[in-house]
């Protein structure tokens, strides 16, 4: 017998937890590209106001943390209060649509001219119009992230098994018993898959708001310190700034997965594989 | 002559045309007396689920009454007429447990909740499900599905039990233990039961009586009596008697097909 063979075994069946491979494998991405990109920086030889090493990247997140984290607080009461006003808006325009045709047929067109006005032309509009700078950037944030809420979960509310919709019918359901025990449940997956793209458009909206507000002097948020950053060169917190953006956007990701995964996790298809 | 106050279902000359245009049923009559089984055969398009939802009150007639325990079918109302439907499919909500399943009607009806469950097991244990009460639908065959709709038609204690090819979507073997299982629950209830399916071997085995149908337009072709005691056992499966009765509804289906064709 190999005396290494056990070892190897042993790592071997734990790399084929598939908890594990979700986090191992991008790991290893992650530092495989850092450590060529430290590599590049170091043999060419790159100043840090052009690409700055992901060493320097890091000095400049551990130099200027309470700077950094302060502004990512910021962006993320932005971000959540503008991801909470959506889904409720959005939840009962749904509901809305789905209660009445013609609402529906009147106002969809208008759901879409909204969707497709980019945010950056209408933001200064807003900034202008409403005085106060936190309300101001809320109601960007929102404007992007509604959009999907309103189309998936209306797509949700109208998407009921016909045959469980007759079975109700027959057994004399209220128009409450239908939506509470048939059309909620039905949407639900419509819904979080919904809630899944906004969180990440309510960060999107929250970071360009920040920089059309952020180009007129004010602001306390990472899209300010990336500008304030950008001016002065000092590239590698602005990396810093960008690192924690990302991060927040991949943390607001996972924990609408792991809401999904249990609301979901049993019984809708899209959860039971153990697929990413 | 059978008693007319036992008439459960009587359907007086009924149509059905659908909006566009095509004629799902022409001039029906049927009576269904209580306590008989009865099977609706024929092939596809004769209109024999159209009918059946007609009874049940989910679709209306464009011509014609439908009478249930003599009391026309104005609007859906399950409850009042103590029907029971079973769809094709399960028709489960996926995201219950067996058991809030199988409640589903009491719920919908504001049964108390200890008085519901105590007869969601009874119903399960009627269809031998009830150490499945937790599970989810997805953990379970197509053959056990059937069962929790069949379940959860019985819980709401029905006496007329209206069912649309039921079994249709499963294997052979399966089919013929829910046929056999579905005689012992007609039996035992005491119920009427109005059974759609396009396998003539289904009819003979489970029917005290046949009504075939033909297509364009739906028709009754010929009402045949399955003069056969019950209970009935596989052995009847392969007797001379059930051949007799297989050949008989088949002539019957083919000679309504070939009229259809010389019509076309």
């Amino acid at each position: 017998m190999h005396p290494a063979q056990p070892v190897a075994t042993a790592s071997t069946v734990f790399l084929r937890r598939p908890g594990v491979q979700r986090v191992f494998y991008p790991l290893l991405v992650a530092l495989v590209l850092l450590g060529l990109w430290q590599g590049l920086v170091v043999a060419l030889d790159f100043p840090p106001y052009l690409v700055p090493s992901p060493l320097r990247v890091t000095q400049a997140l551990v130099g200027d943390a309470a700077l950094l984290f302060g502004a990512l607080l910021t962006t993320m009461k932005i971000t959540l209060l503008a991801f909470a006003c959506a889904t409720l808006l959005g939840t009962l325009i749904a509901f809305a649509f789905v209660q009445s045709r013609l609402v529906a047929i009147a106002l969809f067109p208008y759901a879409v001219l909204l969707q497709v006005t980019p945010i950056v032309a209408i933001a200064p509009l807003i900034i202008v119009w409403v005085k106060n700078p936190t309300a101001s950037l809320v109601i960007c944030a929102t404007l992007v992230a509604l959009f999907p809420i309103i189309a998936n979960t209306t797509l949700g509310l109208r998407s009921v098994n016909p045959g469980l919709l007759a079975y109700f019918r027959l057994n004399r359901a209220t128009p409450m018993q239908t939506l509470l025990r048939l059309r909620i449940p039905s949407a639900l997956p419509y819904f979080l898959g919904g809630l899944r793209i906004s969180s990440g458009l309510a960060l999107i909206g929250a970071v360009v708001a920040e920089f059309v507000a952020g180009t007129g002097g004010t602001g306390s948020g990472l899209a300010y310190q990336i500008l304030q950053a950008g001016y002065r060169l000092d590239i590698p917190r602005l990396f810093a700034s960008l690192l924690l953006i990302g991060a927040a956007g991949v943390m607001l990701f996972a924990v609408m997965t792991a809401l999904s995964r249990w609301l979901l996790g049993g019984w809708h298809e899209s959860e039971l594989s153990t697929a990413p | 002559m059978t008693d007319h106050t036992a008439l459960a279902v009587e359907a007086r000359d009924v149509e059905k045309t659908y909006p566009n245009g095509m004629r799902a049923l022409r001039g029906v009559d049927l009576q269904v007396q209580e306590g008989e089984f009865v099977a609706l055969l024929g092939p596809s398009g004769c209109g024999k689920t159209t009918l059946l939802k007609m009874v049940a009150g989910l679709l209306q007639p464009s011509s014609g009454r439908i009478f249930v325990r003599r009391k026309a079918v104005g609007q859906i109302d399950a409850r009042c007429h103590r029907l029971s439907f079973v769809f094709q499919e399960a028709t489960l909500m996926p995201w219950a447990s067996v058991a809030a399943n199988v409640r589903l009607p009491l719920d919908l009806g504001r049964i108390p909740r200890a008085e519901a469950d105590a007869r969601v097991h009874e119903a399960l244990k009627q269809v031998g499900l009830d150490t499945f009460a937790g599970a989810l639908p997805r953990e379970l065959s197509g053959g056990m599905q059937m069962r929790v709709s069949i379940a959860r038609a019985l819980v709401t204690r029905p006496t007329l039990l209206l069912l649309d090819e039921p079994f249709g979507a499963l294997d052979e073997i399966t089919r013929n233990r829910l046929d056999a299982d579905l005689l012992d629950l007609w039996r035992q209830n005491h119920l009427t039961v109005l059974f759609v399916t396009h396998s003539i071997h289904e009819a003979v085995y489970l029917s005290t009586r046949v009504v075939t149908m033909a297509a364009r337009p739906g028709r009754i072709v010929e009402q045949i009596t399955i003069d056969e005691p019950y209970p009935r056992d596989a052995s009847f499966r392969v007797s001379t008697a059930f051949s007799g009765y297989a050949g008989r509804l088949q002539d019957s289906l083919l000679r309504a097909s070939g009229a259809d064709a010389t019509q076309a």
